[in-house]
């Protein structure tokens, strides 16, 4: 098969989202804009207690002295922020004891998402917190979390049941002020999920959550917490889709995660937002802030993300690693197709004896699109003995496609050893032609061979979460082939 | 099987295949020999429907089927099977999930029941005794740091599982040391029957003492020059290929 550029590009353009329908739920949806009145509505809709008003206005205050970020390398008409609405909530809420009471229109969106939560509560024990266009909807296995102590809820409702817990590490690892998005985040986050893992406890299943933005014209700020005690263990996925669009939608997260003495955090992402269509036109813009921080003493923290979706992704899941002998880590797929733009990547940051971190950035680039890892290692004066290996791969679909690297090495203590590692790779047109011989279609060919090349990092995500993954990089990158 | 005509083939403004006529009956083992460069890679992969090759002239028909007609993957679920001269690594695809996709397309397209898991193992188990292949290669990726010899084994284990009607071996004795290449000969004479045919390019005789072939055929410029039987082999090892380019020539003359 001679793979030319242009056929392939074909071949892989012609996918449509596959997730592009919209749920007709009543929606209660604040006027468009951004100012003091629309927080305090935020705050007062959420009937949260006066310090956490105060503490939104004042990172309001802070994302009002700032300038949106530029230096990424992505190119995009910036997002008018008088234009969206901050706050939608279903309508008609009620609490629910179990998914069987909930809307049915919803229980098919998730159905058509393929979370299937009956089969994944039968099959694999995941507890999933369903965020749908800001609020938490439905918790499942709570109680069984409850028994241990666990703390497995909305950030809501986390707010109204456990401030105490809020207040003590809220904004500890992401300073309000810390970068543009986070502010304006810190200021309208709607809902989120929260997590605790108290002393010693392994938690006994995967955490998930789903993120969905169903509403035209609102941006989604959710907000997450998760704390892992001294000696406890958890594991927690993340999964998004968003309607297909038109506009552009702004989805500005922040993730925040903290790991005590001994304690080990697993936090993996599959997303895949609205790209737009072929064009460039519409999708979604994704601009995160996730840092954990390695508090104590050995403690552990892995980020894993597939990002396969969205029409800009800016995101850099990092570690702060200031317990000694703790451990960061970060595995990264990012496919970009058609006129998607990631930059994406993570920083390192040492500052304990004997603080070890993994980079694997496992970058895919098809049609026109541009795929930049970014990413910083620094390594502080106080961090001794301090290890970092870095291994960037970029694999380009066509000709016309952009792959960037951009590693960033800062040592400031001599004990240090860092390594990195970087190619890049066109793929194969004789790998191609071998699986053709032996009956596999071009797409199934196709497939092979990328989730061959992603499979360090696949091989991190828990197995369903591997599975799924698998499938949407197969979707992402394939089409009718003809 | 195989009925070949007047076949002409080129790649960037070079013609390599110049009017080739070739026929492989049911059941046959064919040999093609013939010098560096001569273009027996080049038959094997415009059979098999590399698009890099184009084809200007000439008819190749296939179980009665118009084959330059077909894709290559249809080439392949067909029952047309080659083992490549330099097998291709897929880093990260286990060889087992590979064979697995691949014969699944196979018989979906034959019209068999797909294999449950078990019954995969199985075949597995007994077509890889065949070759002798160590059980974890199995599992490794594709060809991934596998030895010459090891790619070898591989390429034959995998037509063992995807049972061909036609084989194309191209020079699939290269790079084996004897005992492989008596493991990898037997491997191929377990699998002759009436139904099946098999072209085997290759540079030595030797391996013909293993498989025995019905015809040799010497490939040279594009064009088979020159037809026999096993004896024409024998005749090559001696004597080389000098005396028949001289009669090429003499007879272009
Ligand atoms: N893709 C290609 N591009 C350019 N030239 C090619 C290409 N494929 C084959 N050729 C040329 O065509 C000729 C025939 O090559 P081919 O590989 O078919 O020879 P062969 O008979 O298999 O030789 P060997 O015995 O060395 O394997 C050679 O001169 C080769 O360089
Ligand atoms: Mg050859």
């Amino acid at each position: 098969m001679a793979y030319e550029g242009d056929e392939l590009l074909e071949s892989v353009t012609n996918k449509e989202y596959e997730f592009g329908f919209t749920t007709n739920i009543e929606t209660d949806k604040a006027p468009n804009g951004l100012n003091e009145d629309i927080i305090r509505l935020i705050s007062a809709k959420k009937e949260e207690p006066e310090w956490l008003l105060q503490w939104r206005l004042e990172a309001f205050h802070a994302w009002q002295k700032m300038t949106e970020p530029e230096w990424a390398h992505v190119k995009y008409t910036k997002p008018d922020f008088q234009a969206i609405s901050y706050y939608a909530a279903p309508k008609n809420r009620q609490k629910y004891n179990s998914l069987d009471e909930i809307d049915p229109e919803l229980r098919r969106t998730m159905e058509k998402l393929g979370i299937s939560m009956e089969e994944q509560k039968r099959l694999s024990g995941v507890a999933v917190d369903f965020v749908m266009d800001s609020v938490s909807v439905a918790t499942s296995f709570k109680e069984k979390l409850a028994e241990l102590g666990i703390i497995f809820c909305s950030m809501s409702e986390a707010v109204k049941e456990h401030p105490e817990l809020i207040k003590k590490y809220l904004g500890t690892v992401i300073p309000r002020s810390d970068n543009f998005y986070a502010a304006l985040n810190s200021a309208v986050f709607t809902d989120g999920s929260f997590c605790y893992i108290p002393k010693g406890v392994r938690c006994p299943m995967e955490l998930s959550t789903y993120f969905r933005i169903n509403e035209s014209g609102t941006g989604q700020f959710e907000r997450t917490l998760v704390v892992a005690d001294e000696g406890s263990y958890v594991s927690y996925l993340e999964g998004c889709t968003a309607p297909q669009r038109d506009e552009n939608q702004l989805h500005a997260a922040v993730v925040e995660l903290i790991a005590h003495k001994d304690a080990e955090i697993k936090y993996s992402t599959v997303q895949n937002w609205y790209p737009g269509d072929k064009d460039g036109k519409g999708g979604v813009f994704n601009f995160v802030t996730k840092r954990g921080l390695c508090e104590g003493n050995n403690s552990k923290i892995s980020w894993t993300q597939v990002e396969t979706g969205s029409a800009i992704t800016w995101k850099y899941p990092s570690c702060v690693l200031k317990g000694d002998n703790s451990v960061g880590e970060f595995y990264s797929v990012a496919v970009t197709n058609n006129a998607q733009q990631a930059d994406t990547g993570t920083k390192m940051i040492h500052i304990g004896k004997n603080t070890s971190s993994t980079i694997i950035s496992k970058g895919i680039s098809a049609g026109s699109s541009n795929n930049s890892y970014r990413g910083l290692v620094q390594i502080n004066k106080s961090a001794d003995n301090a290890r970092n290996f870095s291994q960037c791969d970029s694999l380009l679909m066509t000709d016309h496609c952009g792959a960037h690297t951009f590693p960033y090495i800062e040592v400031k203590n001599k004990s240090a050893k860092v390594e990195h590692e970087a190619t890049t790779s066109k793929i194969g047109e004789d790998q191609i032609f071998y699986c053709l011989q032996r009956g596999l279609s071009e797409e199934k060919a196709i497939s092979l061979i990328v989730n061959g090349y992603a499979k360090e990092v696949l091989n991190k995500l828990p197995m369903e979460f591997a599975i799924e993954a698998q499938k949407l990089l197969a979707i992402s990158l394939e089409g009718s082939v003809g | 099987m195989l009925e070949i005509k007047n076949l002409h083939a080129r790649v960037e403004e070079k013609e390599i295949l110049r009017g080739l006529n070739f026929e492989v009956k049911p059941g046959e083992v064919h040999a093609i020999m013939g010098p560096n460069g001569s273009g027996k890679s080049t038959l094997a992969s415009v059979l098999a429907g590399k698009e890099e090759y184009e084809i200007t002239g000439g008819e190749v028909s296939f179980k009665g089927k118009d084959l330059l007609a077909m894709s290559a993957e249809e080439r392949a679920r067909e029952g047309l099977f080659l083992a490549f001269q330099y097998p291709v690594e897929i880093p990260g695809v286990s060889n087992i999930n590979f064979l697995k996709a691949a014969l699944s397309e196979v018989r979906e397209h034959r019209g068999l029941p797909q294999l449950t898991a078990k019954e995969f193992l199985a075949l597995v188990n007994e077509k890889s005794k065949l070759v002798e292949l160590d059980g974890q290669l199995t599992n490794r990726s594709v060809n991934e740091g596998f030895s010459g010899g090891e790619k070898k084994r591989n390429e034959v284990f995998q037509m063992a599982m995807l049972d061909p009607t036609l084989a194309i071996l191209d020079e699939t004795d290269s790079g084996l040391d004897i005992d492989a290449l008596r493991i990898v000969a037997n491997g191929v004479n377990a699998m002759r029957s009436p139904e099946r045919s098999f072209v085997v390019i290759t540079h030595y005789q030797r391996l013909l003492d293993f498989i025995v072939p019905d015809y040799v055929h010497v490939l040279y410029k594009g064009r088979i020059v020159k037809s026999g039987t096993k004896e024409l082999a024998l005749e090559l090892e001696e004597r080389g290929y000098d005396w028949i380019k001289e009669e090429v020539e003499a007879a272009n003359a």
